[in-house]
């Protein structure tokens, strides 16, 4: 069984983000960039089926600018064989993302593919979804438990009424939560080995693809500033207020 | 316990600009030689804070066509001013009768952590392997006592010292000569000054913590390329500081303040000094209307000539802070951190080749023109600790009538942590509340930081003694940690009229003030698990 395994560069989960001056965007220039945190689990779940003897190979594959080739390197320190970076710029949109993602797995042919739930800078939610559509595959999404069973998947979903298992017949797609698994740390002599594996150069037009974002995006702004609270002396004052302050009782 | 071991000709101890260049002058002596850079922080640049007003000398010599490689320093110094402050008013001293070593018009405002990422850069071209991510947390020793090299953090430790799921050991790594540049007070250079007696005979080193917060504020209260400091209010004639206010590019300043360690007011909060400095009117105006968007802290070095310890041992070299080469009186550490780098390279270089002694680092760095400024430098520092007046006025004579070449070498006669007073002989200091415009709290200050220490490791600021703080401390000195910690990692609480210290580790921003300034010398700072720590932007 072969795993490809979507990662994508975002700012890192630390990082105070910023919104530039002029409403276009958020400040990148030295801001400290790291994989997008579920992105991380889906490489360590599907090296972990690759240690355990049922996939026989783990390639990870990002898409965006130059530097975001690190995120594969990452990935590869981590038990990934193989990277795949296919060079786009700009704003990539989820349809973009998955039609790339398409012809990858087209010419790939692997079993099953994996990614983040969602990516932490926009928060779509929707390549792995549109890469189902797209290629007719069965999805099971926001993964937290994974058992690979002969030609299927049992997976356990993280859903509002509580957990959710699922089968779904290979090949599959499955968008991983954070509790799925604890991903490892790169040692520094798998950090050294990874600069030796291959890592494929591709780029969004080879593959025909437009990556023109098809949504307009007309203003960046902060969300307003909360005010602070106050401490209401009693329950009847409570009350008062919520009803005619708040006016939401 | 076994652990992996890698060969290397050199291991460089902290990606700042001292450990850079040592990397890229190696490099290009010899591109043969085999170097790696570790680094604690996520990625190069992410724990580098400075003001900064950048003399390029060294960089000249390192890297002469920096101009055309697109580097990150673009704004020469237009204007400058220094203002001395009293409470509601400020007098401006005029710049011509300042003295040689603070003119500043041929320095460029810098971000140094933009400056050490470009230099990552130039490092990785040349060759060198930069590691982030991973501290040094441990010297490995050879039977005859000489350095070996160095073992990077265990990761997937929980907090009791357990090893998790994530378990992964540290690595050796092994070299013919290991380089330690982790900057002021770095926790392994602290070892070997002990070990290897390198301070003997010298003044007990001196610290400051310095503070800075990047402003973006409004195009008719920005003047690109203007330098400001001032002296005085709000610290007393006692105590030793000032600040810096630098209009950098893109609508910014970099504001900040600098307290000498060696103050003596166990209730003084360095953090509240330099938010009460912000309301003085000749700053306020400045920044009313602006936004704050950074905020960070580190201590420096500022006991120059007369602290500076022996910086070559068996096996290793000690650069930039982590010795402690930092021109006081300049306001400047750069440029003479990145000078030692390059003069250790040049050691290392001929050690490898010729077999050289590492002794020769300190003739060429005695012959260099870093020691030349030292020395003239050497008796500012310490001239104030007969307070404010009769500091300016010694350095007036010193520096502009004798341009340090006064005949005799003024001595530091006290560590920092030995100059606290007890708390009930001093003035307690009543400050302001943050009014969230041009004042803030800790809390909010630390959160722009981006600090995070991965959750359930051990806690890497050590008591030597846990009772300490609570039985001695406190009743002596109110607990001052509570005070000179810029981030609020340590509190006293009362619980059931019990009071407990409480250590908030995650909040660290590795300034190291507290291994400096702890009274007792209770608190050690260890390496927390790799990446932990700030994530500073263009600090």
């Amino acid at each position: 069984m072969k795993i490809l395994v979507a990662v994508k560069r975002v700012i890192d989960y630390n990082v105070q983000v910023r919104v530039k001056e002029d409403g276009t965007g958020v400040v990148t220039d030295n801001v400290k960039m790291s994989t997008n945190p579920p992105d991380d689990n889906a490489v360590e779940e599907a090296v972990k089926i690759k240690e355990s003897g049922k996939a026989t190979e783990v390639i990870a594959i990002t898409i965006g600018e130059e530097k975001a080739q690190e995120t594969v390197r990452k990935a590869l320190a981590v038990g990934a064989d193989r990277g795949i970076h296919v060079k786009a710029d700009g704003i990539l949109e989820p349809l973009a993302v998955s039609k790339i993602l398409q012809k990858v797995v087209e010419k790939e042919k692997p079993d099953l593919v994996f990614m983040g739930k969602q990516a932490i800078d926009d928060d779509c939610n929707q390549t792995g979804q549109m890469l189902a559509a797209l290629l007719n595959w069965p999805q099971a999404t926001f993964a937290s438990k994974i058992e690979v069973k002969d030609k299927s998947l049992d997976v356990t979903r993280e859903v509002d009424e509580g957990l959710e298992t699922i089968s779904v017949n290979v090949p599959a797609i499955v968008t991983c939560d954070l509790r799925l698994n604890e991903p490892r740390y790169a040692s520094l002599p798998n950090i050294m080995k990874a600069k030796k594996k291959p890592l494929e150069q591709l780029s969004a037009t080879d593959l025909g693809i437009d990556t023109k974002p098809r949504i307009e995006q007309i203003k960046v702004e902060e969300p307003p500033k909360r005010k602070a609270g106050i401490k209401v002396g009693s329950v009847a004052e409570l009350v008062q207020k919520l009803k005619n302050e708040a006016k939401v009782i | 316990m076994s652990r992996e071991v890698m060969e290397y000709d050199v291991v460089v101890v902290g990606g700042g600009p001292s450990g850079l260049s040592t990397a890229i002058k190696l490099k290009q002596l010899n591109p043969n030689i085999n170097v790696c850079i570790l680094e604690k922080a996520a990625e190069i640049g992410a724990h580098i804070l400075s003001g900064n007003v950048f003399e390029t000398r060294a960089l000249d010599e390192l890297i002469p066509n920096w101009k055309d490689l697109n580097s990150p320093i673009k704004t020469k110094v237009k204007k400058e001013k220094f203002l001395f402050l009293n409470k509601n008013k400020s007098l401006s001293w005029p710049t011509w009768l300042l003295p040689k070593v603070q003119q500043n018009h041929k320095n460029y405002i810098i971000s140094l952590a933009n400056l050490c990422r470009w230099l990552a850069e130039q490092a990785e071209a040349l060759g060198v392997e930069i590691f982030p991510g991973f501290p040094a947390s441990e010297i490995i020793y050879n039977d005859d006592g000489s350095v070996k090299g160095v073992a990077t953090q265990d990761m997937g430790i929980d907090k009791d010292g357990n090893k998790k799921d994530s378990f992964e050991s540290g690595i050796e790594l092994h070299a013919k000569v290991t380089v330690f540049a982790e900057g002021c007070r770095g926790h392994l250079g602290k070892e070997l000054i002990k070990k290897f007696e390198l301070n003997k005979d010298k003044d007990p080193q001196q610290y400051g913590i310095g503070f800075k917060e990047i402003w973006e504020v409004d195009d008719s209260k920005h003047e690109e390329g203007l330098v400001m400091h001032t002296a005085g209010w709000p610290l007393d004639n006692k105590t030793y500081g000032g600040s810096f206010i630098y209009h950098a590019e893109n609508k910014q300043i970099f504001l900040g303040y600098v307290i000498g360690l060696d103050y003596q007011n166990p209730h003084l909060s360095t953090f509240d000094e330099f938010q009460r400095f912000k309301t003085h009117p000749s700053i306020k105006k400045m920044i009313e209307g602006g936004k704050r968007i950074s905020y960070g802290a580190r201590a420096l070095i500022e006991g120059g000539l007369q602290s500076l310890p022996k910086m070559y041992m068996p096996g290793a070299l000690l650069v930039g802070c982590d010795a402690g080469t930092l021109n006081m009186p300049k306001i400047k550490g750069s440029h003479t951190a990145m000078k030692s780098g390059i003069i250790a390279a040049e050691t290392i270089n001929e050690f490898i080749k010729d077999n050289k002694d590492l002794s020769s680092y300190e003739e060429k760095f005695k012959k260099s023109w870093v020691y030349e400024e030292l020395h003239a430098a050497r008796n500012v520092k310490p001239s104030f600790s007969w307070g404010l007046i009769l500091g300016i006025i010694f350095t007036g004579i010193d520096q502009i009538l004798f341009r340090g070449k006064l005949p005799f070498t003024l001595k530091h006669k006290h560590a920092d942590h030995e100059c606290l007073k007890p708390a009930s002989e001093m003035p307690k200091i009543e400050y302001p509340k943050p009014d969230n415009k041009i004042t803030f709290d800790k809390t909010s200050s630390v959160y722009l930081t981006g600090t995070n220490h991965a959750d359930n490791q051990p806690v890497h600021l050590k008591l030597k003694d846990k009772d300490l703080p609570i039985k001695y401390t406190l009743e002596k000195f109110d607990e001052p940690a509570q005070r000179y910690c810029p981030a609020g990692v340590y509190e006293v609480q009362i619980e059931n009229n019990i009071p407990k210290f409480v250590i908030n580790a995650q909040n660290c921003i590795h300034c190291k003030t507290c291994d400096i300034k702890e009274p007792s010398q209770n608190i050690t700072w260890v390496t927390p698990e790799g990446s932990g720590g700030p994530r500073y932007g263009n600090m």
